[in-house]
């Protein structure tokens, strides 16, 4: 175990070279609705309960499945409304329990990205062979089904390996949803030469926290999303910021909800002068093709950048950084 | 950290529909539209929850919502909980006489057996009853035996019907918690809707080899214990709150032709509190005075 990941390098919020998007844009906004599998009665995982309650736990388990019935109809009549494709966050066992939902989303030209098999199975304890089969499983399971190449990745509920990041490079990937240390996207330092990038989501405006444990009521949802995004706007003029949505259909979408959200979602689009209104994907390739070197010449330059990749201290840094 | 076996790795419902059996895949849009009476465009169902909460609970296999918190005796809760049952219901009671709206009272059997006076009066007042377990220290959940389960719900259906005179065909279980059998001894029972999964907006048939019950919709978010309680919101939240998911409902029920249900649990020991019963006057009234909306019970979502 270590204390620093050394997934990436510390830069500074001040002083950046200058993000300009496409088209002159100050915020690339995406929007990420996790279209999700939870299971009745899942293996156990001795890292973690998939449910609070013994199984099966109906009340959780039903109110996702509310999400896959009646939830993502409504985002996506919203998102439809507003101009905004999805970038989805897909358990990808989805793809075969409710094809409905993944024809809606293709016939809406949404990008989809892994977000594991089912949010009921953690990474947690998995050997290299595992994760490897979990990662293959998703990319040929998008590919067959849809004949997109994924190229972004969400770990199943959250759960991580030392290795996660590694294998998405090996693999292809262009950018992990994974980390929260920046509003701009960043090179992650990786085993071998592939790029690949950190891509700001977020736990601060995602409902999932908002609901689940900050507890706010929908139109405080609103009022915070509309007063993130113009703080990011303003910051944007400097150099260009990204903000993402990351939506679950079982909590955003209730009738006492989606309203709110709605109008914010509205008010956000309603500046198309200044928001790229965008996918994770088209963000990811602007940006290794435009600012990846960029940002990397400028930790370097600052002096910021450290030896080593994730998890793989350099030998003469690993003796403090290890415990 | 323990290595995971590849059987963690295998998926044995991956296929389409649910990893059940007891319903198959249904989007909400594109279903068939149902009828309410008096052709509303948004049906009201409200659930009064008139609950038992044992001074010494087991809490197994785990505690119920509401249920004892400080080392025994636990009088702060139990005293705070029975106000419900002694005041908060007749406050309701008497709140929506005014309103003249119609609401379902979830009873359980521990209840009816020790406050039969508060379920005539519910009859009375012309409300329906539905059966809510024996009290919320006996919780179902699949450790429990056939024989055990059985028990409580002939137990229950019994100590209600003692009251009622009349058996009662709904179910709402403690805490809405279930054991895998769960749905199919309530079938064998004679039960004929339940409302304990939140799976959909609408009525939907609910299979279980016992017979098929008719699986009622009941929102876990929009819920006097989830909005006031668990999310510590204020009470015009709570107003704001049905405000806005009536405006929802009614909107999309036009855009679709397709009626729609608002339904809010509301319990005595919360709801029923001096300075919380005209926000929930206000909340019920203003779904009530909007063109199209009315109240409506288990009966006139189930003959379908």
């Amino acid at each position: 175990m270590h204390g620093d990941p050394n997934l990436y390098d510390f830069w500074p919020y001040r002083d950046r070279p200058k993000i300009t998007w496409p088209g002159g844009k100050k915020v690339a906004f995406w929007v990420a609705p996790n279209i999700e599998f939870y299971e009745l009665d899942p293996p156990g995982n001795p890292s973690r309960k998939p449910w609070g309650r013994p199984h099966p736990d109906v009340v959780p388990y039903s109110a996702r499945d509310w999400g896959n019935r009646v939830g993502h109809w409504r985002i996506m009549d919203v998102m439809d409304e507003c101009g905004v494709r999805g970038s989805v966050s897909l358990s990808v066992a989805m793809l075969d329990h409710h094809p409905e939902i993944i024809r809606a989303c293709v016939d809406r030209d949404w990008e989809f990205f892994s977000h594991g098999i089912y949010n009921t199975r953690y990474s947690y304890g998995m050997t290299e062979a595992q994760e490897r089969a979990v990662i293959e499983d998703s990319i040929k399971s998008v590919r067959d089904a849809t004949g997109q190449r994924i190229r972004g990745y969400l770990a199943p509920a959250l759960t991580h390996t030392e290795r996660t990041l590694d294998l998405l490079a090996e693999y292809d990937f262009w950018y992990s949803c994974d980390l929260f240390q920046d509003d701009q996207p960043q090179p992650l330092k990786v085993k071998g030469d592939k790029r690949l990038i950190s891509m700001p989501y977020s736990l601060e405006v995602n409902d999932v926290i908002t609901y689940g444990v900050y507890h706010q009521s929908p139109r405080a949802y609103a009022d915070t999303l509309m007063r993130h995004f113009d703080q990011l706007l303003e910051e944007g003029a400097e150099t260009g910021t990204v903000m993402c949505i990351p939506l679950h259909a079982y909590l955003v979408s209730h009738p006492h909800r989606i309203g709110p959200f709605r109008d914010a979602l509205r008010y956000i689009t309603g500046h198309r002068d200044d928001v790229w209104v965008t996918t994770a994907k088209d963000i990811a390739e602007f940006y290794l093709a435009n600012h990846y070197d960029q940002t990397l010449a400028d930790i370097q330059a600052r002096g910021c950048a450290r030896a080593g990749t994730g998890f793989n201290p350099a030998p003469a840094e690993s003796a403090e950084g290890a415990r | 950290m323990s290595i995971l076996p590849d059987s963690y790795l295998t998926y044995p419902h991956r296929h389409a529909g649910p990893d059940h059996g007891h319903y198959p895949a249904a989007p909400l849009p594109g279903r068939p539209p149902i009828r309410l009476p008096g052709d509303l465009s948004l049906g009201l169902w409200v659930v009064v929850p008139l609950e038992f909460f044992p001074l010494n609970p087991s809490g197994q296999p785990f505690k119920a919502p509401g249920a004892m918190q400080t080392p025994y005796p636990d009088l702060r809760h139990y005293t705070t909980r029975d106000y419900g049952n002694r005041v908060g219901a007749y406050r309701l009671l008497k709140l929506f006489g005014k309103l003249g709206l119609k609401v379902t009272f979830a009873v359980q059997g521990a209840v009816a057996e020790r406050y039969p006076a508060l379920v005539r009066d519910v009859v009375a007042d012309g409300h329906d009853i539905c059966a809510h377990g024996w009290d919320t220290d006996s919780l179902h959940h699949s450790a429990l035996t056939a024989e055990r389960e059985q028990h409580y719900i002939q137990r229950t259906l019994e100590a209600v019907t003692a009251v009622t005179g009349q058996r009662p065909d709904g179910w709402i279980s403690p805490a809405r918690a279930e054991g895998f059998q769960t749905p199919a001894r309530l079938a064998a029972a004679g039960i004929r809707w339940f409302a304990d999964w939140a799976h959909d907006d609408l009525p939907t048939a609910f299979h279980t080899e016992a017979g098929d019950l008719t699986a009622l919709p009941l929102s876990n978010e929009l819920d006097d214990w989830q909005i006031l309680i668990a999310h510590a919101r204020p009470e015009q939240e709570l107003v704001a709150q049905v405000s806005d998911a009536a405006d929802w409902l009614l909107a999309e029920a036009r855009a679709q032709s397709s009626p729609r249900l608002l339904t809010l649990t509301v319990r005595p020991y919360v709801c029923g509190l001096p300075y919380r019963v005209k926000a929930l006057e206000d909340s019920l009234r203003g779904v009530l005075t909007r063109p199209g909306c009315g109240g409506v019970r288990p009966g006139d979502l189930t003959s379908g």
